[in-house]
């Protein structure tokens, strides 16, 4: 009897602590080291992050709704082309109604990078990097660094490789990582704040040149690990992008500076 | 023949007349020829889709493709007009994409102005100033994985004269692919990159599926008439060596060039290269097109079917042709065992329609090295006809022919130590019906195998490694 009490004491410690140190339904991940595929100089190879505050899931449609309701310009009747292509929130069925085609907890997806952003600053808080959404997104469940793991590498391939053209899942129903953070694979594709700082080529196989960040054609040398295949579809995927445009299955979470930085 | 002058030559000026909206087809297909006398604008509309489509029997495999199906559609135009091309990238889908046009004449072909997400549209132009048969494909990171999962097809620019005609034209265009499973394994089988890193593939395909030329899907033609076929190679890694068994090739225009070689047997098509070759044809039946890369014909998939009708000439040949020989287990599924298939669906499957379609399927699998007549040949492949090891225990055989046999048995008094591979591949109502078929010819009598029984037997034993679930 001793024994439960003070194990549920303990239990109760954890969870005080732990509510003291992260925003809720944020995780707190990092530091930890981001190695980018194409290190823009040499000594880039391994880039520190520092730790920061992630969102443990995707903004889910009914939180997006909400900052809509309160922020009238981000309404898709409302929105600016310069902000939006004509697909943004296409998926509601009104601008302040999800409709049967959204459902409450799926992710929003069909947002602009514009939107997103300014959704997370609302929230107090701003887009992750893409170092620190690469760092968050390395961990399998066991470990903060999942680069020799074949089998998670290959479950981030096998969802790359399915045809989107069904309905997504809901947030937070797959297993939380290292950090504990949801979906950040086999769920969506995810903005972040410099989506465009790899400067992938339109293709692949530019290399030299003026813009020497560039893929190549030849095997991708210049990638520091060029079995990396997840990682150059990601980065593929964000370079297509531009800040304006809308997909049907990209969406977005939010991260947040710690409090003493 | 004199020299075409190459681009330097293609340039007639400006468009002229209307803009013309391409017609694209999808492969056996060709669009008709353009028939100009004059240099055009053509409007090019593709769509990236990205789809679940078999590749094998009872095997899915997830294609990006442009317009839906692998090759990519067929694009013919005429040399010196001005293409202007869209590529729709649609909602649906998860990849960035864009395309690269051998045919063009500028840094990256095209990919760069291309580069596409998912639900957008790019468009760019250009002048197609060279003639000859083109590959085109997407080049979007990573180039390998876009091509390997069938993103190529074929563009013609055609002389300013065009071609002399003939009777049929097709487009017959060759990939290989890496699948996480074996050969024929069942079920959607994603990519593997590794294999593909290693050139190891697992498919190798005309017109992306095994099955796409086969059967009913066979190229057609008739005694006397005159083909043209405009072959490419997607690739991402392999070079075929395309042949047609039992024709020659009368012209080949050696990687879709201008100058032909004349009576060639068989074409190098490198990968993201083509070829055009034109015979005529004088004997009817059935002719087989192969990457004569062998094993890929037989073991990966690469045969295609052209049937031939109209009247015999024995003169020229004598006949005592056998197709289901030598397709070995790539012949086509017959109707015995489509009927068999649909009768099981209806509950009223017969040990009658079992054994025709077993007969079938053991003509294709088995008779390779049980022999037709079940015979065997003695202390090599053990035989199936009146054997007592076989007809001894009806699981045993179950057994076998899943999960293989290896080491020394004793059939009819003889001792055989040869290998039998698992035919796991196989689903379990090919299996009954392939046992049932043995197990009452050529003497033998038992009972009926049940797809069933060979479930159980599945379920209750374990595949050696590598074997197919």
């Amino acid at each position: 009897m001793k024994r439960v009490v003070f194990f549920i004491a303990m239990i109760g410690v954890c969870i005080v602590a732990e509510a003291e140190v992260s925003p809720p339904n944020m995780s707190r991940v990092g530091p930890g080291p981001y190695r980018p595929l194409y290190p823009p100089t040499d000594k880039e190879k391994e880039i520190a992050v520092d730790a920061f505050f992630l969102d443990r899931r995707p903004v889910t449609n009914t939180e997006f709704l909400a900052f809509v309701r309160e922020n009238a310009k981000w309404r898709r009747d409302k929105i600016s082309g310069l902000f939006a292509d004509e697909r943004y929130l296409s998926h509601w069925t009104g601008s302040l109604d999800l409709g049967p085609g959204a459902d409450a907890e799926q992710p929003v997806t069909f947002v602009s990078w514009f939107a997103a952003k300014a959704y997370c600053e609302s929230r107090g808080g701003r887009l992750p990097y893409e170092a620190e959404w690469e760092l968050a997104a390395a961990a399998n469940e066991s470990s903060a660094d999942a680069k020799d793991d074949p089998v998670w590498q290959r479950r981030i391939l096998d969802w790359y490789s399915k045809p989107a053209g069904r309905p997504l899942g809901k947030v937070g129903r797959s297993v939380p990582n290292y950090w504990g953070v949801f979906d950040l694979h086999g769920l969506i594709w995810e903005w972040v704040y410099d989506y465009n700082a790899a400067l992938v080529g339109g293709d692949n196989r530019e290399q030299g040149g003026t813009e020497k960040l560039r893929f190549c054609g030849t095997g991708a040398l210049k990638a520091s690990d060029k079995n990396k295949y997840a990682d150059f579809m990601r980065i593929a995927f964000r370079s297509s992008l531009e800040a304006r445009y809308t997909v049907g299955h990209l969406g977005f979470r939010c991260a947040r500076d710690l409090e003493d930085k | 023949m004199p020299d075409t002058g190459g681009s330097a030559k293609g340039d007639f000026g400006s468009p002229r007349g209307d803009p013309i909206e391409a017609v694209l087809t999808q492969a056996p297909e060709l669009p008709p020829p353009t028939k100009r006398d004059y240099p055009a604008k053509v409007v090019v509309h593709l769509e990236v889709k990205e789809v679940v489509l078999p590749i094998a029997d009872g095997v899915d495999y997830t294609f990006w493709t442009f317009g839906g199906q692998v090759p990519g559609k067929f694009i013919r135009v005429r040399q010196g007009d001005t293409v202007e091309l869209h590529l729709q990238n649609h909602p649906d889908n998860k990849m960035p994409h864009n395309i690269d046009l051998h045919a063009v004449t500028g840094p990256g072909g095209g990919a760069t102005s291309t580069f596409t997400a998912p639900g957008h549209e790019s468009q760019f132009t250009f002048k197609a100033l060279n003639q000859g048969l083109f590959v085109y494909h997407c080049a979007t990171a990573p180039v390998g994985m876009h091509i390997a999962n069938g993103m190529y097809g074929l563009i013609f620019v055609e002389p300013p004269e065009g071609l002399p005609p003939v009777d049929h034209e097709y487009y017959v265009m060759q990939g290989d692919f890496y699948t996480v499973g074996k050969y024929r394994a069942k079920g959607l089988q994603p990519f593997d990159m590794q294999k593909a890193i290693e050139e190891n593939a697992t498919y190798v395909v005309f017109n992306g599926s095994e099955d796409s030329l086969v059967g009913e899907k066979a190229l057609k033609a008739k005694v006397g008439e005159t083909i043209r076929l405009f072959i490419g190679n997607g690739g991402p890694n392999l070079v075929s060596s395309f042949h047609v068994i039992g024709e020659i090739f009368d012209r080949v225009y050696q990687e879709g060039g201008t100058r032909y070689q004349e009576n060639v047997q068989t074409t190098l098509v490198p990968a993201g290269g083509s070829a055009i070759v034109e015979y005529k044809i004088e004997v009817p039946g059935t002719y087989i097109l192969v990457d004569h890369s062998i094993f890929r014909a037989f073991n990966k998939g690469a045969l295609g079917m052209m049937k031939v009708e109209g009247e015999e000439r024995k003169d020229i040949y004598s006949g005592k042709e056998v197709d289901s020989d030598y397709l070995a287990d790539k012949a086509a599924p017959s109707q015995a065992v489509a009927k068999a298939a649909e009768k099981m669906k209806e509950g009223e499957l017969t040990g009658d329609l079992q054994i025709a379609a077993g007969k079938t399927l053991f003509q294709g699998t088995c008779s390779t090295c049980h022999q037709a007549n079940g015979e065997g040949i003695e202390g090599v492949f053990p035989p199936l006809a009146k054997s007592d090891f076989l007809m001894a225990d009806k699981g045993r055989s179950i057994e076998i022919v899943l999960n293989g046999l290896e080491g020394s048995v004793v059939v009819n008094g003889k001792p055989y130590h040869s290998v039998m591979p698992p035919m796991s591949q196989l689903n379990d109502d090919e299996i009954a019906n392939i046992l049932t078929y043995v197990r009452n010819s050529w003497g033998n009598q038992g009972e009926v195998v049940s797809p069933a029984e060979v479930q159980a037997v599945r379920e209750k034993t374990a595949r050696p490694p590598g074997a197919a679930k």
